[in-house]
């Protein structure tokens, strides 16, 4: 009995995951063969950059500040709190901004496009526009997900801003330290490798909560309860996706630049 | 089972010659969803110009195929002609182009949301690029056919269950389409709502002519289909004299996914088979 459970889940897991992985395949496809909606990009993008950038904002800045506080609490025991903008910098850039952005993102909107999609499929929206002669997963799939890498790559930049900011501010108003000092050694100890690990996250991470966001959404069965359990589901795998694909990308980078660091 | 003479006759053994010249025929079809069958063996056709009332009670798989008659659900076994093309296993971008010639009502009208009245009415106008000005003269006639011209700036939140249902038909047919599906247009709806429903598909099958195949539960729709005709001069629904029923408009029942008829009202009215009496009942 307990065998058959067992059997039934892993069956079940390994469907769902060849159905997502059709269905973010097909969705990808999509970009290159006509008709591609192109004003739904610019909606989606306005709906999920603009409309998020104030979470971001104030995440990035507390975020940044807190790293400030704690980093200098402990860099004094050594008497190193000049490089106080350097470890904010780096934390920023390399992992926080775009895991960050991307579990708030998600949060945001993965469960915005579930909960979005899940209604139109249990009232029959997503079957009238078929049945109108238009193809759901372009229209209404592909922009979100392609919307939602692009923005997510500037939102992430935004956030690593912030963070340095709100990092600066703590530092000269609640630490009294120099703040042209934290901001040279912020930029100054940049280099290729965490820009690069920084700015190519978020395209993983963006595709990840979109598609994921879709995905459960266009699945939802079950009436209004099964929109819920869609959007639950879709922010929490999205969410456990981007830290688990986080730590494999970090791996991966670092292992690539191992001679930059 | 007992299954009606009649039906056997005009629709297992004349079933190919019937859809030599058919809009939608489907031949042996069978479908299932984890369980057992919803739909078993099913075979019959819509004629140009012919209406068909598909009857049942809920949960017997009338949706199902009426889903399936447009290819939006998939046969397990048999095929579904649509326009002369078997659409069963036909890829899904083939297929937009196929079901854009028809029109479908949803069960709740299935209007987006997040457009106007107007958008809703011209969606495929507005995915196809027509210009603005043919869409709103477009938009306008098909809003005037279902008498809600007023509500074309309006989003279907602020639409009553029966307006969006009418709207719902402007939709279906603003493209004239070649073929109607209609599922259970009047469930939930008033009575004086549901006979308003009936009235604009009496007036879209007696002006249009569009063979449509009509899915419901409420005997009253199907009858009052069956025994009136839409009259032009007088812009209203009358009934036809006593004892004569529409010619092209014919019924089908389903009992737990079988056809278990197939057939005139006359017909229907004097099946001997058990369940279909007991339904008229």
């Amino acid at each position: 009995m307990a065998i058959d459970r067992i059997e039934r889940t892993a069956k079940q897991i390994v469907l769902t995951v060849q159905d997502y992985s059709l269905f973010a395949w097909r969705a990808f496809l999509n970009l290159y063969h006509p008709p591609i909606y192109w004003p739904e990009f610019l909606v989606q993008a306005d709906i999920i950059g603009v409309g998020s950038l104030s979470i971001v904002v104030l995440s990035g800045l507390s975020t940044g500040g807190v790293l400030a506080l704690q980093s200098a609490a402990t860099l004094s025991a050594f008497g190193a709190t000049a490089i106080t903008g350097q470890f904010v910098s780096l934390t920023m850039i390399r992992e926080l901004g775009p895991v960050l952005t991307g579990v708030m993102v998600s949060g945001r909107n993965a469960s915005s496009m579930a909960s979005e999609l899940g209604s139109m499929v249990v009232t029959e929206q997503i079957d009238a526009m078929r049945a109108l002669g238009v193809d759901p997963m372009r229209k209404l799939v592909t922009p979100r997900i392609f919307s939602t890498i692009c923005m997510l790559f500037f939102l992430t930049i935004v956030a690593d801003a912030c963070g340095i900011l709100g990092g600066g501010l703590v530092t000269v108003f609640m630490n009294h330290q120099n703040g042209p000092q934290y901001f040279a050694m912020a930029w100054e100890h940049l280099r290729f490798p965490d820009i690069f690990q920084g700015l190519v996250k978020p395209l993983f991470f963006g595709y990840i909560l979109a598609s994921i966001g879709c995905f459960y959404g266009m699945r939802t069965t079950g009436g209004t309860q099964g929109v819920g359990r869609s959007t639950i589901k879709a922010v929490v795998v999205a969410s456990v996706l981007i830290i688990f694909v986080d730590f494999l990308i970090t791996q991966l980078l670092l292992a690539l630049f191992a001679g930059w660091m | 089972m007992d299954v009606n003479p009649t039906f056997d006759a005009r629709e297992q053994d004349t079933a190919p010659a019937a859809e030599a010249g058919a809009v939608l025929a489907f031949r042996n079809v069978s479908i299932a969803f984890d369980g057992p069958p919803v739909l078993e063996d099913v075979s019959f056709s819509v004629a140009p110009g012919e209406t068909r009332v598909l009857l049942g009670p809920a949960g017997v798989g009338k949706s199902v195929l009426l889903k399936m008659a447009i290819g939006l659900l998939r046969p397990d076994q048999g095929s579904v002609r649509l326009f002369g093309d078997d659409i069963s296993r036909m890829p899904e971008e083939q297929l937009f182009s196929l079901r854009s010639r028809t029109g479908m009502v949803f069960q709740e009208g299935a209007l987006f949301d997040s457009l106007t009245v107007r958008d809703n009415v011209a969606y495929q106008l507005i995915q196809e690029r027509v210009p603005d000005d043919e869409i709103d003269a477009r938009v306008l006639k098909a809003l005037s056919f279902v008498d809600l011209e007023e509500t074309v700036n309006l989003f279907p939140a602020s639409l009553s269950g029966g307006m969006k249902r009418r709207v719902a038909i402007a939709r279906a047919f603003i493209r004239q389409p070649e073929l109607l599906l209609y599922d259970s247009p009047t469930g939930g709806l008033d009575p004086v709502t549901s006979t308003t429903i009936i009235e604009l598909i009496v007036k879209e099958r007696d002006v249009y002519r569009t063979p449509s195949l009509l899915v419901t539960h409420r005997l009253q729709d199907a009858f009052t289909l069956c025994t009136h005709r839409f009259d032009q001069e007088l812009g209203k629904m009358v009934p036809l004299p006593k004892g004569q029923t529409d010619p092209n408009t014919t019924f089908l029942m389903l009992e737990e996914g079988r056809l278990i008829f197939s057939g005139s009202l006359h017909e229907l009215l004097h099946t001997p088979n058990p369940f279909v009496r007991e339904f008229l009942e």
